[in-house]
């Protein structure tokens, strides 16, 4: 007997969220985008429950989550900052832009800070092409970033 | 000035539309809205703004938004009300102009005036110098980097004057959080048409004659798929918008979305009502937050005006869309993967047949069209097929919308017709090479495709000249390319994205990529033979052969076409070890040149690995060792004393 | 009908035939890795993925040549096509193909569970590959080891066998492919170890794997070295499915009843005592078929506390996926133990008592068709102060294997009677090999003591098949009683939904989680997808039934014999003790608390 221990409210959020779809299967990836949206991730737990609420296996709901990259089972940061490695970006210099990073927090792409501050993600194309390289940090784009201006952007988030 | 009133052309209360009649009695009244903008566009002559009310054109897609748009909008009806001249001046956040290296853009009408990079403290400046005193704001025009001379307006910038905006019509043109005035534009009467004077079999055989191809890939055409769908018989079928624009560096889907997001809707009714279809889905990319609020508010206005769900215009013929939201996987641009995804399954392509027209969502006939291909529908049925057909090339007929990128000067989204040269696309649109280097090469169809070269500089640009040339339209990624992009890098780049898109399903993809990959890792280092080539084009032409599906049967492309016309530059790779470019860290260092270093400091300070030594007014001296190839010196210089070797 | 041509060959076929079942018919064999069919018993994977069976279509329905190579198991013919098998074109691809999968694959050949029976292997070899020329990462995950199955899935070849037979046939839902790209691979949710996840230990996904990436628990080592302790008495026992498959394993046709051969050479092998399950088996009648009388006497009656019908308890798999999925229902099913279970209770108290041998002493063996038996052997509350009644579990496959050790061979062995008294069977014992056995030896002894009558007609010819689900009624001397069957989970699980929401009733089911019974199960010899190897081995267990002398359990001497000296009336208290058991909920269970 596995027993996926949640919080109370993060229970009844899923149980909601999994009715408001008729607790049909067919709107797993529905269902995962709402509860990422609330929780910011998606636990083992939470995809345990998910998967008892949509009576599907919880293998098929984790392959899911696997599959598609907008999914994380990792908490993001405080601060998450995305580096567009789009074709326009990567040919004005993103992969510099992205090696400062990595250098100046000391972390993987996909890695979170120790601090749970930043945490280091790319994506394809955010569709800012005429201002690459382009970054975000949470919602806001940053345009024309080079690696001497990274310092300068993250000293934005210094306190 | 004269003092002009506008309808309000936000109905609160709209009754909804019950007649092809009433839609276009709305329209005639609401046109004077548009006027002015219509005029602008089409007169060849400036009109003078003291013959007509200013509109101020300000983009609001997301290129433009994220250097904040919004406070340029709130600036202008801040200081126009403070200035008194809200009614005389209409601001209107409208959709992408496409010009976003540009970005912010703000369009004035009548005149066309087309100020460029605009700051929200520049909003006073345009407010007094231009709307009051008729004044041009000099600095914010365009700078032809030809000329260096400012352009005064829109109608005579090159980047405007090859372009034909078909799917595009309305980007820039209107807002689209108001219906009103897509309608006064013409919106949804192709729907009415359609649906009042045409049987569903006239629509697919218009569709047919148009010669409309699917925009997104292939360009299988559409009046054939919609044909194919339109003759299974089931209880539902379904007509699905493919808004999962996932090449990397294309971004004209999410820019008519954003733009125009009616002539999706009315095209999606349109096609519904051509293969008997009453339930329509749209599968955009979670990433796109302002095209899906923008979808949801043209979705319930549409909805509030009957032109969407029951009975129709008083047709008789019922229609409504939901959006499904996918979730980063490339892999979900083939249809297949794509209604997979719909229903809740990893996005993995099936082989087809059987086709979705046959068994699609729910094992139901569904047809699968992309946004751009959408966005051409209903124009068709306004226009008629004869004139859809008259523009583009004998085989590929209308235009095609290209996202320009890369090392070019006017980075954007641009719409020509097809069959327009390579030429007029990278130097009259895209203003040529930034600072002024060599062309070297025009990569299009993004992951799929393949390397366009000087050779191919004036042949006309269409489905079937880029497949010859080893390429392929893709969704219309065109990356510009100069002598600084090493080609077995950008080889590498695609087939990088390829591996990390790939589903993993058939063999081909999951582990042939992985090791074509692997050898052009080995080459970009340094450690690549005459065999690795041998091996790589092996690979190449067997992952085309047998990958399951689309993704994987192009993947290929982007390294047979550097294969066949960069072979020289792999060879240096291997043979030589250079690379040309500079790109390939391994085989290049950076290297300071003592008789043009004056010993500034600049690139010691700017060195993140203190690799850079040298005393004051001495010529420096890069340890090689401790370099990590950053380049950041290199750019740093003044004096041009740094080179690549 | 189609009309086309397969490498020069006129074939016709029916609308909806793949290039490859054409080709078959043709008498042209294309190779396979991914496409799995059991023919007859719902089951087909193609998922289009390996890549092996592509062929040239030099002619389309266009007259056109088709631009890419098409796989034979997932296109359907067309009128007018022309299709070549073997082209340079379609051997280059298929080789490349096949060296791109061994480039991720550990060639551990030698050593590898599956050599000798992996398809792979037989794959490459046929093609002549003699090196990999392409050389790169390779998967490598943790090798994760359940009571009953390794998975090794640096092996995994991504044909999706595994993941779609616990999907679709067993609807277990334990494995998934996971992940994408290069990193692709079926696993259970977040990897985690298949003994954490719902799995059920049926095993249908190593009987179905094309190579070594799933396989058995192998127990032969603990066995010989029991063996070779000088202290302990070996005692084995043998299912009634083993002696109709394990000829197989000696090159003897599907089918062939070896039964005299397995008791003499696992004496020759060095066990002590070779005892026979299907005596355990009788004794499972006994105590099953009372069991089902008493429920449906005080049903009858109207006694409100018993729930009808009662669900066969003798398949471990089968226990385990009620347990994970109907913990509602846990009252339902009969308290009966397995066969096996009830054999090792009895070998440790009733035979231990009469051999004067100590239960610490005795070390229980079993040859199994079976590896949910290896975790059934294991659970708790099958042992006495932490000795189990069971010690080993052996499949058909390791005795095969530890059989080859000895350099023995079975075809060339003497026959052998079992020993008694725990040897002695009835044919209605064997029959439990098959689905709808179980039920069918229950009915012939339901009847009889029901009744008070003989039993005119000793087959139930309506209980037997392969449909996955059956049902008939079998009268009892005018009560008519309602018999439910069903082989594979997802069956069950269709069978046991209906019964939930009260649209059908039914007085008994049997469930099997393996499709065909213990005949198919996932310790047997690999069938590759042969269903004809099924059948022949279903043939021949009721070719035993009759060749049987007593053919009703309760019949059986040894087991009249043990109720008069030791158990007293079936279903009576020491029965209880010894025979009964109880089941556990292990489903998913939400919980308030982080």
């Amino acid at each position: 007997m596995a027993v996926i221990k949640l919080s109370e409210s993060k229970i009844n959020f899923v149980k909601d969220i999994c009715k408001q779809f008729n607790n049909e299967g067919g709107e797993v990836i529905n269902v995962l985008h709402k509860v990422q949206g609330e929780f910011g991730y998606l636990s083992a737990e939470v995809q345990e429950l998910v998967a008892e609420e949509l009576h599907i296996p919880v293998a098929r709901v984790y392959g899911i989550v696997s599959f598609y990259s907008f999914f994380t089972m990792t908490p993001k940061g405080r601060y998450p900052i995305s580096v567009c490695l789009g074709t326009a970006c990567y040919v004005r210099g993103a992969e510099k832009v992205i090696d400062e990073l990595k250098r100046q927090l000391a972390i993987q792409v996909g890695g979170t800070t120790p601090d749970g501050k930043f945490s280091l993600n790319c994506l394809r194309c955010v569709g800012a092409c005429g201002l690459a390289p382009v970054m975000m940090i949470g919602d806001k784009v940053y345009g024309r970033v080079t690696a001497d201006k990274v310092a300068g952007i993250l000293a934005e988030y210094n306190n | 000035m004269s003092h002009h009133t506008f309808i309000n052309i936000t109905f609160n209360k709209m009754a909804k539309i019950k007649s092809l009649a009433e839609l276009r009695e709305i329209k005639e009244k609401l046109k004077s809205n548009l006027d002015l903008r219509e005029k602008s566009e089409n007169s060849e002559e400036l009109i003078q703004i003291e013959d007509a009310k200013t509109h101020v054109l300000c983009c609001g897609g997301t290129g433009c938004k994220s250097s904040e748009s919004d406070a340029i909008v709130a600036n202008f009806n801040n200081i126009l009300k403070e200035k008194g001249l809200q009614d005389e001046v209409m601001v209107v956040k409208t959709g992408c102009f496409g010009f976003c290296e540009k970005g912010p853009i703000v369009k004035m009408i009548p005149d066309n005036t087309f100020y460029t990079q605009v700051k929200p403290s520049d909003v006073q400046r345009i407010v007094e110098d231009h709307i009051i005193n008729g004044c041009k704001v000099k600095d914010l025009l365009y700078l032809d980097p030809e000329t260096n001379q400012h352009v005064a307006d829109s109608k005579h910038m090159g980047f405007y004057k090859k372009q034909l905006r078909i799917a595009l019509r309305n980007c820039g043109f209107i807002n689209p959080e108001d219906i009103g005035e897509s309608i006064a534009r013409g919106g949804y009467e192709g729907l009415g048409k359609a649906l009042l004077e045409m049987s569903p079999e006239e629509v697919v055989a218009e569709v047919t004659a148009s010669g409309l191809r699917g925009r997104g890939g292939a360009g299988f055409p559409t009046g054939v798929k919609w044909g194919l769908c339109a003759r299974n018989e089931a209880d539902q079928k379904y007509v699905v918008c493919n808004a999962d624009e996932g090449d990397p560096g294309a971004f004209m889907d999410r820019s008519i979305m954003e733009g125009d997001p009616h002539s999706i809707i009315e095209a999606m009714a349109i096609c519904g009502y051509a293969i008997g279809a009453t339930k329509g889905l749209v599968y955009i990319r979670a990433e796109y937050p302002l095209a899906i609020e923008r979808l949801q508010i043209a979705l319930g206005q549409a909805r509030e005006y009957g032109l969407l769900g029951k009975d129709i215009m008083g047709s008789g013929f019922d229609f409504d869309i939901e959006l499904r939201y996918g979730a980063g996987a490339f892999v979900c641009g083939e249809e297949t993967a794509l209604i997979h995804s719909m229903e809740g399954q990893r996005g993995e392509p099936t082989f087809k047949p059987p086709f979705p027209a046959v068994s699609g969502y729910l094992n139901k006939p569904t047809n699968v069209n992309n946004v751009e291909t959408f966005a051409n529908i209903p124009i068709i049925i306004t226009k008629g097929a004869d004139w859809f057909a008259s523009i583009g090339s004998e085989k590929s007929k209308g235009t095609k919308v290209f996202a320009l990128a890369g090392q070019i000067n006017n980075v954007g989204l641009i719409e020509v017709p097809m069959g327009t040269t390579l030429r007029d696309i990278v130097y009259e649109i895209g203003g040529g090479i930034k600072n002024n280097r060599q062309f070297k090469a025009v990569q299009t169809g993004g992951p799929s495709g393949g390397c366009l070269t000087s050779k191919h500089l004036d042949t006309p640009i269409d489905y079937e000249s880029l497949m010859a040339a080893g390429s392929m339209m893709g969704s219309g990624g065109m990356v510009v390319m100069d002598e600084t992009s090493c080609m077995v890098a950008i080889a590498k780049f695609y087939l990088e994205f390829t591996c990390e898109e790939s589903c993993g399903k058939c063999t081909p993809c999951r582990i042939g990529n992985k090791r074509m990959l692997e050898i052009l890792d080995k080459i970009t280092k340094g450690n690549g033979t005459m065999q690795d080539l041998q091996e790589l084009r092996n690979l190449a032409d067997v992952i085309k052969d047998t990958a399951l599906c689309g993704l994987g049967q192009t993947s290929p492309n982007p390294i047979l076409s550097t294969l066949d016309n960069f072979w020289d530059e792999y060879v240096e790779h291997v043979v030589d070890k250079k690379c040309r470019a500079g790109v390939c860290k391994s085989l290049m260092s950076y290297e300071i040149d003592s008789t043009k270093c004056i010993g500034c400091g600049a690139c010691k300070r700017v060195c993140p690995q203190d690799a850079i030594s040298g005393e004051k007014k001495m010529a420096h001296h890069i340890d090689n060792l401790k370099c990590i190839k950053c380049g950041a010196c290199y750019e740093k210089c003044k004096f041009g004393a740094i080179s690549i070797k | 009908m189609i009309r086309l041509t397969i490498d020069n060959k006129p074939v016709e076929v029916a609308e909806g035939t793949t290039i490859l079942k054409a080709a078959r018919q043709a008498g042209i064999h294309i190779p396979t890795l991914c496409y799995f069919e059991l023919a007859g018993m719902n089951f087909e994977n193609k998922p289009g993925g390996c890549r092996v069976c592509v062929v040239e279509v030099v002619k389309d329905f266009n007259g056109r040549p088709r631009r890419n190579l098409a796989p034979a198991c997932a296109t359907d013919c067309v009128d007018g096509m022309e299709v070549l098998t073997h082209s340079q074109r379609v051997i280059n691809a298929r080789r490349t193909v096949v060296e791109l999968i061994l480039s991720d694959h550990p060639t551990d050949c030698l050593t590898c569970a599956k050599s000798g029976q992996c398809e792979l292997q037989k794959l490459a070899q046929n093609l002549g590959i003699r090196e990999i020329p392409y050389k790169g990462e390779q998967s490598t995950y943790r090798v994760d080891m359940s009571p009953s199955i390794i998975r090794d899935v640096d092996k995994c070849i991504m044909c999706r066998r595994c993941e779609n037979v616990c999907n679709n046939i067993q609807s277990v839902g334990a494995l998934s492919a996971v992940n994408r790209g290069f990193q692709a691979v079926v696993a259970p949710a977040f990897e985690q170890d298949m003994i954490d996840s719902p799995c059920v230990m049926c095993g249908q996904c190593v009987q179905v794997c094309p190579v070594g990436a799933l396989s058995e628990v192998d127990d032969t080592r603990k066995v010989m070295m029991a063996i070779n302790d000088p202290k302990k008495t070996v005692v084995v026992q043998t299912a009634p499915a083993v002696r109709v498959a394990i000829g197989e394993e000696f090159g003897m046709e599907p089918g062939t009843i070896v039964t005299g051969q397995l008791a003499a050479v696992l004496r020759q092998v060095g066990f002590d005592y070779v005892f026979d399950t299907d005596f355990a088996a009788d004794l499972t009648i006994m105590e099953e078929g009372t069991e089902l009388l008493d429920r449906i006497k005080r049903f009858t009656e109207g006694d409100k506390s018993v729930r009808l019908p009662i669900l066969t308890s003798c398949c471990p798999g089968w226990v385990n996926f009620f347990e994970h999925n109907f913990p509602d229902m846990l009252d339902v099913p009969s308290t009966a133990k397995s066969p096996q279970q009830m054999f090792g209770a009895i070998a440790k108290s009733y035979w231990a008592e009469k051999m004067g041998i100590k239960r610490e002493d005795i070390v229980v063996v079993s040859i199994m068709p079976c590896l949910a038996k290896k975790y059934e052997c294991k659970r708790e509350e099958f042992s006495v102060n932490g000795n189990p009644d069971v010690d080993y579990v052996l499949s058909t496959r390791e005795l095969a294997r530890l059989i080859k050790q000895f350099n023995l061979d079975l075809k060339e062995m003497p026959t052998a009677d079992f020993d008694d008294p725990l040897g002695e069977s009835t044919g209605a014992a064997v029959i439990f090999g098959v689905t709808g056995g179980v039920i069918e030896a229950a009915t012939r002894t339901a009847y009889e003591v029901f009744t008070g009558k003989k039993l005119e007609r000793i087959e139930f010819t309506e209980l037997r098949g392969l449909e996955g689900i059956r049902d008939a009624w079998v009268d009892f001397n005018g009560t008519p009683i309602h018999i439910g069957i069903a082989h594979g989970l997802k069956n069950a699980r269709t069978l046991l939904e209906r019964v939930r929401k009260g649209e059908e009733q039914f007085h008994a089911i049997e469930v099997m989680a393996c499709p065909g019974g213990c005949i198919g199960g996932a310790g047997q010899p690999y069938h590759h997808g042969d269903s004809s190897i099924i059948k022949k081995r279903f043939d021949a267990t009721y070719e035993e039934d009759r060749n049987k002398p007593i053919r009703k359990s309760h019949e059986n001497p040894s087991i009249i014999k043990l109720y008069k000296e030791f158990l007293g009336e079936p279903c009576g208290h020491k029965s209880h003790e010894l025979l009964h058991t109880h089941y556990f909920d292990k489903s998913d269970h939400v919980e308030i608390g982080e």
